[in-house]
């Protein structure tokens, strides 16, 4: 029988937001088992927005949740707090916060398309990825003053309106994204190597998907008809027409593998571009906030009591954010997130049972998970440990590329 | 196809890097030597990327004391705690290296006193040097 080993990834990564730990046990290459060890790391966020802030100071905390989705945390937040409150949100207001959301789904997506070719050992198409997504780090800049954390939201509303020279800015990046899809996804899905590395890899039947609550891109790449702008409508989401993706609609069939969460993201990046573009002609003029004296809005949630639940499809899947507040309590009563790679972690076990230690990066990757894990494997055989960097585990995943190639 | 992106990689070899080198096209050496010699004239930086809209840009924060009411609204709503109130002069006191650049303190601010200026090359030794803090 052949020897049965076990590798721990994790657990620590000091850039990242979620520190967690895999065990993976392996019998030769193969993976035969997997678990998933999470809370690594506490941060206190919610205690902070329950003890130490008030309701505007907790929107730029929950902002800093996760770098690369600044935006829906805090809005999470805001629906929220604005039930609660009872804050009625001009319509204006809705559809910028619909084009904010939507600016900010690019920019993610098209960084996890980097980061899925670098983990192939893929690095031209990560810069080149890259580049492209700068065009939309540019517009977000213009259009918020600074690059990632766009501070726009506020409850009842949005702090700055956008421009009209503005709008010119946003449909001409449109354009670029509509020229530059066709591109991508050539690059992407009809490459050999690329096929090979991610074609029935990582397989997420429906079933399993059902069974652990998958959400976002993972739960729909596997042919799950969900996202929360179809069924929960938000914002100014009920005014336009958006469907759950499935990666069907571009190759006539699903499997649920890492190709197919290519697929489902690179499809929903066009399904942006459209929202945008309706969103910027049918937005209709006036207010972008309902209560402009931030002095009477603070007083106006102190004084108001009761709890509510928020959801919003971020790019990584549903986002949740449970808020109590209490008559004359400053801070936010009680203050509960759940990230959407909370839930689709569970699914890395499905995914990893079967396929071979290189392919380990990929398919972790695949869930577009809010950390790079992966960053270092500890070998215990005989008593003596052996530990692997990063660097061997991504070497490890280029040979594998290289040798499908041949 | 194969390789779809090989013709991309060609065009790629004969077109000028996309991202601005910045300070310097070639990483020096050492760069405390290579701001000595800009200081000095000796050298030359590479500038950085324009600011694409000077009104809605978030930089390093501007005070304007002689608006200031010293109503302390801005030390009640800056998430990161940045603001100190002095109390013998009824002033404030910013500290930028704990700034987030959220340009919330501008939007509660009663007289306009606080508005966000352009500058974001801040990095330094010292977190409470000159530029550091405003007051």
């Amino acid at each position: 029988m052949a020897h049965e080993y076990e590798l721990s990834i994790g657990p620590i990564h000091p850039a990242l937001k979620e520190p967690i730990m895999i065990r993976v046990k392996v019998e030769g290459e193969e993976i035969v088992d997997v678990d998933v060890i999470a809370s690594q790391n506490h941060r206190g966020i919610e205690w902070l927005g329950m003890n130490r802030n008030n309701a505007i100071q907790s929107i730029y905390l929950a902002e800093r949740v996760c770098g690369i989705c600044n935006f829906c945390h805090p809005s999470c937040l805001v629906m929220a707090v604005e039930e609660i409150a009872d804050i009625e949100v001009p319509e204006r207001a809705q559809y910028i916060r619909v084009i904010q959301g939507e600016l900010e789904r690019i920019h993610s997506h098209l960084l996890w398309a980097g980061v899925a070719a670098h983990e192939l050992g893929f690095d031209t198409l990560l810069h080149y990825v890259w580049m492209v997504r700068e065009k939309v780090m540019d517009v977000l800049e213009l259009v918020n003053g600074n690059r990632v954390t766009k501070s726009i939201i506020m409850y009842g509303g949005v702090r700055r309106d956008i421009k009209e020279e503005h709008v010119e800015h946003i449909r001409k990046m449109l354009d670029y994204y509509r020229n530059a899809f066709s591109k991508l996804a050539k690059f992407f899905l009809e490459d050999k190597t690329m096929e090979k590395r991610t074609r029935e890899i990582g397989i997420l039947t429906e079933r399993d998907a059902i069974e652990l609550a998958a959400v976002g891109p993972t739960a729909r790449a596997s042919g799950i008809k969900k996202d929360v702008r179809q069924d929960f409508p938000y914002f100014a989401y009920p005014d336009f027409d958006i469907h759950a993706i499935t990666p069907d609609e571009l190759t006539g069939y699903t499997v649920g593998d890492v190709y197919d969460r290519i697929v489902v993201r690179l499809l929903e990046v066009k399904q942006s571009i459209d929202i945008i573009e309706e969103a910027l002609n049918e937005m209709p003029s006036g207010e972008i906030i309902a209560e402009k004296k931030l002095v009477k809005l603070m007083a106006k949630i102190k004084a108001s009591e009761g709890e509510a639940v928020a959801r919003y499809e971020a790019p990584r899947g549903e986002d949740i954010h449970y808020v109590k507040l209490k008559k004359g309590f400053e801070p936010l009563y009680s203050w509960k997130v759940r990230a959407p790679t909370y839930i689709n972690i569970l699914s890395w076990r499905p995914m990893l049972v079967g396929y071979q230690i290189a392919d380990i990066p990929i398919i972790a990757a695949s869930i577009d998970p809010c950390m790079s894990c992966t960053n270092r494997i500890a070998v215990v055989k005989d008593g003596k440990e052996r530990i692997f960097t990063s660097d061997y585990f991504h070497e490890l995943s280029v040979k594998k590329t290289r040798r499908l190639m041949k | 196809m194969m390789f779809p992106m090989f013709k991309q990689l060609i065009v790629q070899m004969f077109r000028k890097p996309f991202t601005n080198p910045f300070p310097a096209k070639y990483a020096p050496k050492s760069m405390k030597k290579f701001m000595e010699d800009v200081e000095k004239g000796k050298a030359k930086i590479n500038p950085p990327v324009e600011i694409p809209d000077e009104e809605t840009f978030r930089g390093r924060i501007l005070y304007d004391r002689d608006k200031c009411i010293g109503c302390q609204l801005c030390i009640k709503v800056c998430p990161s705690k940045a603001i100190e109130f002095k109390k013998e002069e009824k002033k404030i006191r910013i500290y930028i290296g704990r700034c987030i650049f959220c340009s919330q303190c501008n939007d509660i601010c009663p007289t306009n006193a606080l508005s966000m200026g352009n500058e974001f090359l801040l990095a330094s030794d010292s977190k409470v040097n000159d530029e550091l803090v405003v007051e």
